[in-house]
Formats: structure tokens, sequence, C-alpha cells
């Protein structure tokens, strides 16, 4: 496009007083090419901005510079559509005046540090704009139906509640009948107020609804083959029986629910040595029945004990608490001293977990005669003769042994995923040759683990389900935004998701389908999902100089990319979540963004003019991450905090989608060091791309040979993971990298 | 901005829930309005420092809320207003939220001139007291909007009129009265989540009376490097680092004198707690006293790594009154320990009451509002109207969001109904 810049510099909040506007005006006129350049007191205000929206009109200004505060304030007054102008907006306040305020002078005299960071960060800004084009979204047919996996108490929901919001659902139960789990149970603990007495279990009228909606078509007995495609246009192939039914879906809501925890491997607890040693789920079996006896030989109960957290909260086991078992336990014992009112109950626990309202019901149980209730450790439990079962415990309540002979005795066993069953899919090993520096730069990475469970069957490249987070469990592990999974379009709900009961699978269920909902509405309009939503670039590919490398289609952390037989990158944009990844990965640098590219980042580099060496004037390189670097180095200017002016900072989508030939091009260009910023990764990651800061610190620890090649000291680069509370670190953290560069001393390549 | 027929959908309070009910509705592509009675959006869990088990900041997550809510058109808020009626029934309410004055506009640009000049100080309710703060003020350092507020204390005096004067930007109007505005919606969405428990109640716990005595709400403040401390978890009454630190469980919580419910949270916050001292203070000894430990799901892990701390002392028990030594106002912790039954005696030099979640809707319910509440003032669902997050059950950030989504469907499941 024909490129009109207009230039508009903001002299408020005191940047007029750290800063020579006029000089800075000839900056914009010169080397930024603005055709007009405008001062104003208060650019944000009503008058401002009306003269900016004039020139748009009667000068044909198409591409706004606004030198002024931090991006992040008054976003909404500087909001443009970018599909009509481009607009980049240099940050003067925050990270130039503000974070390099003279202390103690009240008349602040321009600093010459500080207004050349201001040229530069001009500069700098005028570079994007020339690199960047105008947005126009990717458009498809997008298809509007919701998948639903399961047929238990989520996925009906999620179906029933898809079709109230009116959206069509097909719904997928491998059973013959619908119910899942719940079908099972004979009452369910209560769930509203005021929490005392037993419910129905709710399946049924569920089921009943959802036989009469129209707007739901229902896959019994069935199962998912294959799932290919995208957000928008996903084609599932639905294995029934001989036939395959292919269904065109939108977005899609796992609710494959759960396994209890195999008792067979609960012999210590005496599971297997007695018909009368059961589970809790074999208990509601029993009670739905309507044979609550004892197994062995049908006998009255007169005497229950239930041991807690069998298999649960033990590494040996499952190490974490499913969360559901204390009140299933409380429930029964209910069930038994209904069925016979001289009856005794025994429940041993090691906490009894009855969290928030669910405080009603434990104490309605607490309050029923012959029920025991016992913070106790399992010594050993004996099947005896006569048919009953001795139970040992050390009681922690009384301090002291006790032994109970009981009629049944019930384990409260946990829940596992269903996602974690099955065998791990495996990576391909790598064909190019093991060389040392690959090995070290591999063990930076934690490896995805896909577990082939049967369930989605994507046909992705990166595997067939979705990424596993712990325990076998794909939660998102964001605690904002816990429906984000690895895969676009793809929302887990239910216990399938974390360990959670009907009341909350049900909200689960909602909550996930309203994200399905959002999906296909912000997909249609050819906009991204969280975290970015409703970004409208995309990535697109140069293929003439692809060269199979896989590195893009391997690193994405959402499995954005399918590939040809040859290895070429297939991208399928609706996954995409718009962090750049990719771009970050792609040695030949052919993947770009109409808004953000390799080369717009390396000519916003080329445009930072480094002094002479004798001016002893170090130029550092800051590239930090969008949402939590960035707004952290704002807080130190908003806190009157300061670092050193020979920073120059460029905000980065994700520092995966760091592109090391922007180390190159900073360090060819007399830069003395560059600072990355991104945010923590490992375990307890913070990356909102997943795997985005893990990504960068790999691929710097492939740096070296560039470094090599220039003959440069490493020490020149430093990453550093930085929360976005962490401002006050900031100040330290620069100066500290600024000693060490001035330790190196200057680089040499300054003034080629 | 008052349509024929409401389609979209209010959403009463602004912390996560509210904001996840409102953000999720308008991605769909639904217009809300957001009333929030504070100056400020992101309600209790912005004064969180660290979220569990992740120990990673709310800043973080609430940063892509605010951007998500700049980007976003359809998503009108409304800061320091309250809904003093509403008509109408699903599919078509008609609101009215009073939004009371700020004293300062929409032209400011968060420049601190006012605050230069201000000299009046007041305590500051995002420290919950801890620490004093000009009566010109941003609410906090990361407040969203950026916008500051004069406190009405000072409305009236010269000191207003300072600060009007220091304004470069015509900012601040000391005219400022109440406004009114008309809304109407098809649906609302309740989201007013809650209040500490106020712990002065528990008389036998001196709190309030013996200084070293605190709840967990300020010791994430404490905790927190942008509080009254800096991040250093020191005494309130001396600022002298802890050594020994009691963290007292269900202080009013499982009590049928208090709160009758159990809060969910108070345990892993307390798991996290924990490790914030210990991680401070590596030869400090920390005792916890409980009923139960509900540390749900995979915070689970959260009590492993204390478990195998050798200075953390989990102990069943209650605690049965706390006093203080009168000259260094160390607390004495007295509990009945439930394993013996004997009582103990820890000398303590902080305690912290993990005190819980009382919804705000026990004590106030937005006026004009017919709403169907539980014997605890937790809100219930009904036709057009739903709860979301903690106003409806004690929970947990995640199990909050998840909770507002859920909401946000079924306020777009009202529009569509009627």
């Amino acid at each position: 496009m024909d490129r009109k810049i207009g230039a508009y510099l903001c002299t408020g909040c005191a940047i007029g007083d750290g800063l020579d506007m006029e000089q800075l005006a000839k900056v914009a006129k010169g080397d930024c090419k603005a055709v007009l350049c405008r001062t104003s007191e208060m650019l944000c205000g009503p008058e401002a901005l009306a003269l900016i929206k004039q020139d748009m009109a009667s000068e044909g200004i198409n591409a706004l510079l606004i030198a002024a505060c931090s991006p992040r304030a008054k976003t909404e007054a500087f909001c443009f559509d970018p599909r009509e102008v481009l607009v980049e907006r240099v940050n003067l306040r925050e990270q130039v005046v503000w974070s390099h305020r003279q202390p103690g002078t009240e008349a602040q005299k321009v600093d010459e540090d500080v207004q050349m960071m201001a040229e530069d960060q001009l500069r700098m800004g005028a570079a994007r704009l020339q690199n960047m084009e105008l947005l126009v979204p990717y458009s498809e047919e997008i298809n509007k139906r919701i998948l639903v996996l399961g047929g238990g108490v989520t996925g009906m929901t999620a179906a029933l509640e898809a079709a109230k919001a009116g959206y069509e659902a097909v719904l997928v139960e491998r059973e013959a009948g619908l119910g899942g789990f719940a079908a099972r149970l004979f009452k369910q603990y209560p769930e509203a107020p005021p929490y005392r007495e037993l419910e129905e279990p709710v399946w049924e009228r569920l089921a009943e609804s959802l036989k009469r909606e129209s707007r739901v078509s229902i896959h019994c007995s069935s199962s998912i083959e294959r799932i290919e495609g995208a957000p928008g246009m996903f084609q599932a192939f639905i294995r029934k029986g001989e036939e395959v039914i292919q269904e065109k879906v939108g977005s899609i809501v796992l609710a494959t629910g759960f396994e209890p925890y195999d008792p067979n491997r609960l012999g210590h607890l005496g599971y297997g040595k007695s018909p009368n040693v059961i589970t809790t789920v074999e208990m509601e079996d029993l009670a739905r029945a309507g044979n609550l006896s004892r197994p062995s030989d049908g006998g009255k109960l007169q005497s229950v004990a239930f041991v807690l957290c069998a298999g649960s909260r033990d590494q040996e086991h499952l190490p974490y608490c499913s969360t559901v078992c204390c009140m299933t336990a409380l429930k029964q014992a209910m069930y038994v001293r209904e069925g016979n009112p001289d009856s005794k109950v025994f429940v041993f626990y090691k906490d009894l977990r009855s969290p928030g309202q669910y405080e009603n019901f434990y104490r309605r149980v607490q309050e029923e005669e012959g029920v025991f209730l016992s913070k106790a450790q399992i010594v050993k439990v004996e099947p005896q003769e006569d048919g009953s079962v001795l139970v040992e415990v050390e009681d922690q309540l009384m301090g002291e042994r006790v032994q109970v002979k009981v009629d049944l005795l019930v384990l409260a066993t946990g829940m596992v995923p269903r996602t974690s069953l099955g065998e791990e899919a495996k990576e391909e090993p790598k064909e190019e040759a093991p060389d040392k520096k690959q090995d070290i730069a591999s063990q930076l990475l934690i490896p995805t683990r896909i577990i082939r469970s049967n369930t989605l069957n994507l046909a992705y490249r990166q595997g067939p389900e979705l990424p596993e987070l712990k325990y076998g469990f794909p939660d998102s592990h964001f605690i904002c935004f816990p429906y984000e999974t690895r895969r676009t379009g793809i929302y887990a709900a239910g216990p399938v998701r974390a360990p959670m009961d009907v009341a909350f699978s049900q909200e689960d269920a909602r909550g996930a389908v309203l994200k399905a909902i959002q999906c296909v509405e912000l997909t249609a309009q050819g906009k991204a999902v969280h975290p970015r939503a409703g970004d409208m670039s995309y990535p697109e590919l140069f293929m003439q100089r692809c060269t199979q490398c896989k590195r893009c289609t391997e690193e994405c952390p959402f499995g954005m990319y399918n590939e040809d037989e040859k290895g070429n990158p297939l991208p399928n944009p609706t996954r995409c979540r718009r962090c750049s990844v990719c771009m970050g990965s792609c040695p030949e640098r052919i993947i770009s963004f109409k808004d953000y590219s390799v080369g717009m980042i390396g000519s916003m580099i080329k445009a930072i003019e480094v002094p002479d060496e004798t001016e002893e004037k170090p130029r550092i390189l800051v590239l930090a991450c969008e949402n939590d670097a960035y707004p952290a180095l704002d807080m130190v200017g908003i806190r009157g905090g300061s670092y050193n002016p020979f920073v120059r900072i460029i905000p980065l989508r994700c520092l995966g989608s760091l592109n090391l030939i922007w180390i190159a091009d900073a360090l060819s260009k007399g830069i003395d060091g560059v600072l990355l910023l991104g945010c923590k990764h490992g375990e307890d990651y913070q990356c909102h791309m997943a795997k985005g800061s893990e990504l960068a610190n790999y691929r710097l620890a492939k740096v070296s040979e560039t470094l090599d090649r220039l003959a440069l000291e490493s020490s020149r680069i430093r990453v550093e993971q930085i929360e976005i509370s962490d401002y006050h670190r900031i100040p330290s953290i620069m100066e500290e990298f600024l000693e060490t560069i001035q330790e190196v001393g200057p680089n040499p390549y300054k003034g080629f | 901005m008052a349509e024929e027929r409401g389609q979209g959908v209010l959403v009463i309070g602004a912390g996560i829930a509210g904001l996840t009910a409102a953000i999720e509705a308008a991605e769909v592509g639904v217009p809300v309005f957001i009333v929030e009675k504070e100056p400020y959006l992101g309600g209790r869990v912005v004064r969180f420092d660290q979220y569990f088990p992740k120990f990673c900041p709310p800043s973080c997550g609430m940063e892509i809320n605010f951007r998500r809510i700049k980007a976003n058109p359809l998503i009108r808020y409304f800061t320091m207003a309250e809904v003093v009626e509403v008509k109408g029934m699903e599919g078509d309410f008609q609101v009215k939220v009073r939004i009371n004055p700020r004293y300062v506009n929409e032209r400011c640009t968060a420049c601190g001139k006012c605050g230069e000049v201000c000299q009046t100080e007041i305590p500051d309710p995002f420290n919950y007291g801890m620490k004093n703060i000009k009566a010109a003020y941003l609410p906090h350092e990361m407040a969203f909007p950026m916008r500051y507020v004069l406190a009405p204390e000072i409305i009236g005096t010269q000191e207003a009129l300072r600060c009007r004067e220091a304004c470069p930007y015509g900012a601040i109007e000391l005219e400022m009265a109440p406004v009114t505005v008309d809304l109407r919606v098809a649906s609302i969405v309740v989201a007013t989540g809650w209040e500490p428990y106020d712990a002065t109640r528990m008389e036998n716990l001196a709190f309030g009376k013996a200084p070293n005595v605190i709840t967990n709400v300020m010791m994430e403040r404490l905790h927190a490097a942008n509080g009254p401390t800096q991040g250093k978890v020191l005494r309130p009454s001396d600022g002298k680092p802890p050594h020994t630190v009691v963290f007292c469980q269900c202080a009013g919580q499982r009590d049928e004198n208090h709160l009758r419910f159990c809060s969910r949270v108070c345990c892993s916050a307390t798991l996290k707690q924990v490790q914030y001292v210990r991680k401070q203070y590596p030869d400090s000894q920390v005792y916890v006293y409980y009923i139960d430990l509900r540390a749900l799901g995979r915070n689970e892990d959260l009590l492993s790594a204390v478990q195998a701390d050798p200075n953390v002392h989990l102990i069943k028990g209650k605690v049965a009154r706390i006093t203080e030594d009168p000259v260094r106002h160390d607390p004495i912790v007295e509990a009945e320990i439930t394993a013996s039954g004997k009582i103990s005696r820890t000398m303590a030099d902080l305690v912290v009451l993990a005190t819980g979640m009382m919804p705000t809707t026990a004590q106030e319910r937005p006026s004009g509002i017919q709403l169907n509440c539980d014997e605890d003032g937790f809100v219930l669902d009904a036709a057009g109207v739903y709860g979301a997050g903690c106003a409806k059950k004690p929970m947990e950030v995640s199990a909050t969001v998840q909770d507002a989504t859920s909401a946000a469907l079924k306020a777009i499941q009202s529009a569509v109904r009627r």
C-alpha cells in the first residue's frame, strides 16, 4: 500500500518537559518520513483525536505514528480499525520519560541519552509502520455445530445447553444408552440448600429432555474413528458398528469422564480377599439393585466400615484428591442407615473433605446415630472365617489402636481421567544426526505427553489427543483461563478435566459449551480465540523457500500445522492462536503476519542508531513479552523507578516468536547486548502460549553458533524470566546487565 | 444506550467472576454492561499476591482480561456504580444504575499531579488500612481504569481546589454529582463476590486487639511487593520479621455461631501462605491448627510439599484462645490438640487467621432487585438472574472462572429464549 504517515507527538504527562519535542518532530519528518507531524499537550483529548481523524479524511493519512503513553493506556482513544488504518504507538511516557526522570531536579532539563532513546523508539515505531500491512481476516465457510464426546451428565448437559442457546449439537456416546457413570448411582448427595437429604439422580431427567431436543443428534454405541480439520470445519468420522457416519462440526466439547481407580491394586486394603470388601462403585450397584446386603451370603448389614482415600492422596496410587469420595461415602453411610436403622457405620478418613455448603450434609450425617467418623490410619484388613472383615486402625482422634469387625468394608476409590488410559504416543525419532548441541538444547524442553486414549483420534501432526498436563488430566494449567486446552476449538469438561462431582460437572459443561460457541462465532469472523481473542492477523507462508525442516510443525504449541508426506507444513489458520512461535522457529523466515514479521522486527532493530564506541554510549536491545514483561516495564515508570537510558525496547507477541536472526541483526549492527524478558517456564509455566518462553530458551541454547561466527562473547545475550508483578526487579536486572556489558566492552562491530 | 428491548447482559460486580462472565459473553457477540462499586475493576483477587497452586500473580491474567475489555466495544463498564432499581422480567429487564461521583473525569491521564499536591491522607482500603495514601489517589498501581479518584473526605475543602488547580488536563470536576443511567437487558449476572468474615466477631481470637494477629487476606498484602511492607512478611506491631508463625484454620467457618459452611479455599490458601513464610524465612517454624485439611484435587500437591517440610507442624486441633504478651505483643495461642485432648500453648510472633468467605449478599443486596438467596445469603439462580462465583458458593479462582463462564451461557440463553 501507499503509506502516508502522520506523526502525532504528545507533550503531556511530563513528556514535553523531559524531551526536546522540536528535535523529535524533525526525526519524525526526516528519518520517519512522516508527511505531517503534529504535537499536542493532550493527544488523547477529544480535540486532538478529532484532528487526527480530520487528517485521515482530508490529508489521506493512512498510517498513524502515535508517540505518547504506553499502548496499554488510553487504548480506546487510539483504537482504529486495523483493516483500514495502520497504527503504531511509541511509548514515550512510561518507558522513556517516566522511567528516566532525573531525581531531585525540579526544572527538568533534557538529558541527551533520554532524548536519543526517544528518537530511536520513534524511528523503530516508524520502521514497524513501514513493514505493516492492513489486516484481511481469514475467511472460510464456518460450521457452527458443536460435537460433544460423552453421554454422561457432563456431555448431556453440554449438548442440551448448546441447543438452548440456539446451536445444533452432535453427541457421541460409546455405550448403548445415555447416562455414563451417573447411571450407576442409586441416589446423589444433595446439591441444593438445605443440603441435608439425598436426591434422585439427575441423569434420567437429562436424558429425557435430550431425547425431546430436536437440535441434538445422538449417536450411541459409537466412537470417534477420526477427527480431521480445524475449528469451524472439523470432519468427525463416527463409527457405529459397521457404519461410519460423517459429521461436520465447528468445535468440540470433550466430556468422556473418568474410570474409577482399579481396586485390584488395593489388595493391602483387603480388596479381592473377601467378597465383603467392595468399592463405593460396587456399593452403588448393590443399592440400585435394592440389594443392600452382605455380598457373600446376602446377610443383613449390621455393621459397615468405609475407608476413605482408598488409593487416593497416595504417591503409590493416585497422588491427588478426587474431591467426591468423602461425600460419596457419607451418602452411602446414609444408604446403610436407611436400610437398617440398627446398623453401625464406621467412616475412617485422612481428612473429611465436605467442601463448601456440603458441610451441611456432613453435619446431617454426624447427627445420625450409629455413624462413627474417625480420623484414622488403616493398620490392617483381615477377612474372617465367618465372612466378616476385621479392620484395625490407628485412631488419631483417640490416639489408640482400634479394631472393628464389620459385615462389609467399602473402599472409597478415586477418579482416573479417561484421557490417561492408553499408551503414550511417541515422537518419531529425528532424522538429523544427533549432534551434541542439539542434545543439550533438547534437554531444555519438557516433552509434551500425548496418551493414545482413543478418544478424539485427531488427524493432527502432533498426535491424536489433547496433551496431558499432570496425572493424565488434559487441564489448561491456567488458573484464570481453565478452559484453554492446547488444541484450539476443543474444550474439556467434567471429570475428564479435573476431579469433580455432578453439580460442578454440569456448570463445567455449560462453561465449556460457552467457549465452544465463542470459538465458532469468532472463527466465523476470522478472529482468534483466547488469549489473543479478536486478533485478525494469521500466519502466511512463503512456501517457495521452505526447506521442510519441520520446526514449525513440531514447535507450534497448539498443533496448528499438519504436514504433507514431503514434510511441507500445511497450515490450519483457524487452529492458530497467533502466538507466532512458528515465526520464531523458522530458519528460512518464511512465516509472517501482516502486522508482525521477522523482517519488521529486524528493521526496527536496524532503525536503532548506534553511536561510535568512543562516545561510550552502549546500546542494549530489550525484547519483551507483550503480556507480562512489557507491562512490568511500564510499571517501573508509573512507580517512578528508573533504569539506564541505553536500552531500546521491542515488545514481542510472545518470547517464543524470537527468531535468532534478530540476535544476529542486533550484534552485527554494533548493539552491545540483547536482554530477553519472557515468562516463567517449567512445570508451573506462566507463558500463555504454553511453550513460548520455553522454546525461546531452547533456541538461545543454539545461539552460540551465531556468537562464535561473529567472535563475540556469550554474556552479551541474557534471558530473564519475569512475571508481570516483578517490576521492582527490573531496574536491578537492567543495571546488572549493563555492568556485564561494560565489563565485556563495546561490540567491535560498531560502525560497520 | 437504552435499547428498545434489552438484548444484552447486566453483570453486577467486576471481580474475577463478573469480569469473566462479561468478557466471555461479549466475545460471543452479546452487549454487556458491568456495574462495579469500587473505582477499579478486578475485585478481591487483585489484592491477592499469588494464586495457588502455581504461585503466579493475578495481575497476569487480569492484564489479558483488561486487554480483552479494551479491545471489545460490546463491553461497557461503570465503576463506583450500583444498581438501584430493576423492573421487568427475563428477556426484558429495565435497570437503573447510579454512578457515584469520582470527581475525576475521563480526561485523566494518571499523570499524578493531583496526588503530588494533595496532603491529606486516608487509610488505604486496598491494603485493608495497613497504610495510608493521599486523598487524591490511584486505587492501586495497576488499577484499571487507570484513573485517579478524589476521596469524598476532601470535597469542599481547599485541598480539593489545590488538586483541581494542579491538573493540567481539566480532569478534576468537583461539582460531579451522582448520575443515573437507564439500561435494558435480557438477563442479569450477580457476581457480587464475598467479604472476609469479620474476625472481630470471634472475641477469643483477639483480632483487632492484638496487632500481630492478622487475617489471611492481610497476609496477601504483606507478601505483595506493592503492599505496605514491600513484600516482606513483617509483624504489624514492630515491623520485625517473625520466627514462629501460627495459622488458625476455620476461623469462623464450620461453626454454627459464625459461618456454618466450609469456605473451600482457606486450606489451600494457608498451604500457599505457609510457603510464603517458609521461603522468606528459612529458619522459621510454622504451626497450622486445623479440623480437616481440605486441599482439593491437584492442590493435594501443595499439602504434600508442606508435609515434607520439617519446620511446618500440621496439628489437628482447635484454637481455643489467643492472648498476647502485653509488652512484646507476641500472640499466645492456646489450642486443644485432638489426638491428646490436651491444651497446647504456643508463643508466636505472628498469627494468621484463615477467615472464611461470606457472600456479600449476606449483608447487602443490590437494591431494587428481587434476589433469591439461601439461608447463608448465597445467590440462587432464578429466571433471567444468575449467580456467578462466590456469590453462589464458596470457590477458588479457577472454579469461579468455570462457574462464571457457565453463567455467561445462561445469560445468553435468556436473550435467545425471549
